[in-house]
């Protein structure tokens, strides 16, 4: 097997994910989704990173989950005070932007 | 040494700060800490001179770079200053005669409730002033240039509880901005002809320039000129600016501001050296305005207008000198300096009259003033002397040469312009006796006002004297202090250059004939207010007294020319703007609102909704690339 | 096995893994999209992600994957849990689209990227791989280590400063200020007292006798159900059990019964299922 491999199922893992987001209405799962777009884009840093026999991709991979981490704190924290004053987690009711 | 320099401008400026900033708490010391700082600066000012002169001719220019103002690829405006015996020579002006206003002033604005803001104008003036004379770039000159301009326009409205006051400082401020748009087209057409605007490098370029360009970038810097200095055709704001403060009058409108026109012009020497025609119009600008200045100041009864009318032609005789070349720069910036003395002497005599008179400025109501006044009428008087070209006074030399040049500048031109200036002489001796004589001799002739308070006449206190005795003192003694030994001419050479030129007449015929028309101007003026009893209304007049009472029919020619025509202009563009501009701007408003209505239905406020065009976006983004690869 | 040949393909220990853990990725990937409850959602997703660990280490990725697992798996997903139990389960869970055509522009979009994306794989020559034997000769987390603290220590300082922001956001976000204080129960009790609306305490849930489980909702004197008498949650979720027709049914199945046992009648089997259905 070509390692090549892996990165058609991290090119899979992320169109799912992005799918997931827009077809999802609850603001968790949303969440999720993006969680796994940012894990597909992650398999393919380490597979970039074996490719080339280096290990920037690997620290890439890693500034990704940390940065995930930080975005994961802030929104769900942001979801939490959502659910809070509208007492809803779906994304479509957060549409006051709309005339 | 060269580090003071821009401490100079820092004195006046952060009393201006100061002043403007601090509120009432300050109101009890403002005009102190006014005057102090003024003061401050000219004492910077001294040390400089004393330093200059210290030194040999040729390094007699400091340079002092603060800071890189602007830097736009090869646009680059530092900020710097320059003082060399040119700068220096309005240092010294500026400070030491603003000084003395500022002292006077104290006196004078004593019963105003906002005195306090008042100083805080004249140190904005004073340090926008410095820094016009100390730029060392044209665009650094201009914001000296627009910063004067904003001082004089807050000092001449600073009564703006008066219409005229207000109209009178709208009409400085817009007027000058006609001679201001000169200098910033000036300013661009040297920065594409030069590719900078900085003194050193444009003054070396000339020399493989084009004469047209120079002579367009001459004529623009002739019409900044004109709007500062109140020379024909834009003129007609001096006269109301009278309305200011006197001190303000004496200060910005006599002795310093109005003569930056002719400092921009002796600055600009390599240029003009080099464009003829623009001299030539300098010249006959200087020429017209001395001739009509001085007819305007004949026929005005308000002390204060004749005085303008005066300020006016005695400016056009500087910018006459300063269009002359080499031959009258030197000639032009001593009249200006004497002039400073002896015209800002005047104001102050004027308003230290107008002090002890209740605020009345018609000459026809004052009459016999010599005894009640003793110290301003003397001042005043050796400032007359001075300015009609008394032998030995100041203004006897520096006019004298100004004629003398005038002819010397050989051929028709020199016969015509050296004839205006004669001609010129005579009516300032007429005009000014007729001041002299209306204001301290003969009968008295003042009226209770209008609420029945009869004036009575006083000297005014020691803080106003002081400052007039002192300039009456720069009257009696500047010229001759300068002329002997070529003091002056040997100070300045070095920056403006100097060439004797070919007189057809020797320098004697000329001063005698000076003493003639002389002679001439003040026996009519005597024939007619010192024989005669001085009407205390103003008869009807010959056709052209009239006119003169009119400023010569100026703001009527303005008024049909520039605001009917322009009125006329505008209803037509406005005409057009409605039909044609408006049409195709609203079909095309229309067209886009309607196609925008349909649009907006795509914006349903959902943000999946927006996530999917993004989603798409990308995977469009991403088919672009490929595509590209492919190809 | 030669190092050149080991640069084209890898090992049939490692494809194997690939193809069935993959396949396991692929599905616990879809299972988090299209399962109707937030938690099940998340369980799938923490088991793709454990896969991903497997196939980071499989790639020479020893810490990564450790780091997936212990972070990501055994962190943030149980963070995502926490707050799924914080917010409960809504209406949001539904699957039904209610954006006009919105679901297939999604698909059309997923599936013209996904295609995009294969063909841009495809599309570079990804033949040669140098592997990570060389870079990790000194281990991986050493190696990554001597990045980290001397390439990207900029980028790693940063991060930290920006961990730092995100968890005084997420405070800042989820505090609630309490603009007045809270009511004693006193006051409550008062202000039940003064409204005279519930003024003793709450109806129990369930059924005497018969069940006492909280998801049933207690029965007024006439027979009906009292939504009062089940907890605020259980009724949002729509958990509630209706057992308003259970004790008339029991009823009439004792009332069977008897008759059964005094032969009056014959049995009528479709009731009587009816009523031992209901009772289970």
């Amino acid at each position: 097997m070509n390692p090549v491999n892996y990165l058609y199922l991290s090119a899979l893992l992320f169109t799912i994910g992005a799918t997931g987001v827009l077809i999802r209405r609850n603001a968790i799962v949303v969440f999720m989704c993006i969680e796994l777009m940012l894990n597909a884009c992650n398999l393919a840093f380490v597979v970039f990173s074996r490719m080339h026999g280096n290990l920037d991709g690997q620290i890439i991979a890693f500034f990704t989950m940390v940065v995930a981490a930080a975005e994961v704190v802030v929104g769900l924290a942001i979801i939490v005070s959502l659910f809070r004053t509208r007492h809803s987690a779906s994304v479509d009711d957060a549409s006051l932007m709309k005339l | 040494m060269e580090n003071l320099i821009a401490l100079l401008i820092a004195a006046p400026l952060l009393g201006a700060a100061v002043l403007l900033v601090g509120g009432r708490r300050l109101d009890a010391v403002g005009h102190w800490i006014g005057t102090l700082l003024s003061t401050t600066s000219f004492v910077f000012g001294v040390i400089l001179f004393a330093d200059l002169l210290g030194k040999d001719a040729e390094h007699r220019t400091l340079t002092q770079h603060l800071w890189t103002w602007i830097s736009v690829g090869s646009f680059q405006a530092d900020v710097t200053f320059r003082l060399d015996q040119l700068s220096m020579t309005f240092v010294l002006l500026i400070t030491g005669v603003g000084s003395l206003i500022h002292l006077y002033s104290v006196g004078y604005m004593e019963h105003d409730e906002r005195r306090r803001r008042f100083f805080g104008y004249l140190n904005l003036f004073l340090a926008a002033m410095l820094l016009l004379v100390l730029a060392d770039n044209y665009l650094l000159l201009y914001v000296g240039w627009e910063g004067v301009g904003l001082a004089s326009y807050l000092l001449i409205g600073f009564w703006q509880h008066k219409p005229s006051a207000a109209t009178a400082a709208k009409k400085a401020f817009i007027v000058n901005r006609v001679g201001d748009m000169g200098l910033s087209i000036a300013i661009m057409l040297m920065f594409t002809t030069f590719g900078s605007f900085a003194f050193g490098p444009v003054f070396s370029h000339v020399g493989d320039t084009s004469e047209g360009k120079l002579t367009a970038i001459g004529l623009m810097l002739l019409l900044a000129a004109c709007g500062k200095s109140a020379q024909v055709p834009l003129q007609s704001w001096l006269g109301d600016a009278m309305e200011g403060p006197t001190p303000v009058s004496a200060l910005i409108h006599a002795a310093t501001m109005v003569t930056a026109g002719v400092y921009l012009i002796v600055r600009s020497s390599a240029i003009f050296n080099a464009a003829p025609d623009a001299q030539l119009a300098v010249t006959v600008v200087g020429a017209v305005t001395l001739l009509f200045g001085a007819i305007v100041g004949c026929a005005k009864d308000d002390i204060k207008k004749a005085l303008a009318g005066s300020t006016m032609s005695q400016i056009g005789y500087m910018v006459l000198a300063a269009g002359l070349g080499p031959i009258g720069y030197v000639f032009a910036i001593m009249h200006l300096v004497t002039h400073g003395f002896f015209k800002a002497g005047l104001f102050l005599g004027a308003g230290s009259v107008m002090h002890g008179m209740n605020d009345e400025v018609d000459m026809r109501r004052y009459g016999g003033l010599r005894k009640y006044m003793p110290i301003t009428f003397i001042t005043f008087g050796l400032g007359y002397l001075a300015i009609i070209g008394f032998p030995g006074l100041s203004g006897f030399f520096s006019k004298d040469k100004i004629i003398e040049a005038a002819f010397a500048k050989g051929g028709t031109e020199g016969w015509i312009l050296g004839g205006a200036a004669l001609l010129g002489a005579a009516i300032t001796a007429f005009y000014m006796t007729r001041v002299m004589l209306m204001t301290f001799f003969g009968e008295k002739r003042w009226q209770p006002d209008e609420n029945g308070n009869e004036p009575h006449p006083h000297e005014s206190p020691k803080v106003m004297t002081i400052p007039m005795v002192v300039l009456a003192f720069g009257s009696v003694f500047a010229g001759g202090l300068f002329s002997f030994g070529d003091r002056f001419l040997d100070w300045l050479e070095p920056v403006t250059g100097h060439s004797e030129g070919d007189s057809p007449l020797s320098a004697g015929t000329v001063t005698g004939a000076t003493m003639v028309c002389l002679l001439i101007g003040v026996g009519l003026a005597y024939a007619q207010y010192g024989r005669k009893p001085v009407p205390a209304v103003a008869p009807r007049g010959s056709l052209l007294t009239r006119a003169a009472r009119r400023d010569l029919l100026q703001d009527d020619f303005n008024h049909v020319v520039l605001v009917r025509g322009g009125e006329h202009l505008t209803r037509s563009l406005v005409y057009v703007d409605h039909t044609l501009v408006d049409g195709v701007v609203n079909g095309t408003a229309a067209t886009f609102g309607g196609l925008s209505g349909r649009l907006r239905k795509l914006q349903n406020g959902f943000a999946r909704s927006y996530a999917v065009s993004m989603f798409g976006g990308a995977a469009l983004l991403v088919a672009a690339t490929l595509l590209m690869r492919a190809v | 096995m030669s190092p050149q040949l080991a640069a084209y393909t890898t090992s049939t220990g490692e494809a194997f893994q690939f193809w069935v853990l993959g396949t396991v990725a692929v599905i616990g990937a879809l299972c988090t999209v299209f399962m109707r409850k937030a938690v099940h959602s998340a369980l799938c997703l923490a088991g793709t992600m454990i896969i991903l660990a497997v196939f980071y280490l499989a790639n020479g990725a020893y810490f990564l994957g450790i780091v997936q697992i212990v972070v990501y798996t055994g962190a943030i997903m149980m963070l995502f849990l926490f707050v799924v139990m914080l917010v409960g389960v809504t209406a949001a869970d539904s699957l039904k689209e209610t954006i006009a055509g919105q679901r297939w522009l999604a698909l059309l979009c997923g599936v013209g990227f996904g295609v995009l994306l294969f063909a841009g794989i495809a599309n570079a020559s990804l033949k040669e791989f140098a592997g990570t034997g060389k870079a990790n000769a000194n281990g991986n987390v050493e190696g990554l280590a001597a990045l980290i603290f001397t390439k990207y220590v900029f980028a790693f300082e940063i991060t930290g400063a920006l961990l730092i922001t995100a968890a005084v956001g997420a405070m800042v976000l989820t505090h609630r200020e309490r603009t007045e204080r809270a009511r004693t129960q006193r006051e409550l009790a008062e202000q039940r007292v003064r409204e005279g609306k519930n003024v003793p305490p709450l109806p129990a849930p369930g059924v005497y006798a018969r069940h006492n489980a909280v998801d049933i909702a207690g029965l007024l004197p006439d027979g009906t159900p009292s939504e009062l008498t089940v907890s605020k949650t259980l009724r949002e979720r729509g958990q509630v059990r209706d057992v308003s027709t259970e004790a008339l049914n029991d009823l009439r199945a004792l009332e069977q019964r008897a008759e059964e046992r005094l032969e009056r009648t014959e049995i009528e089997p479709a009731n009587l299922k009816r009523a031992e259905e209901a009772s289970k």
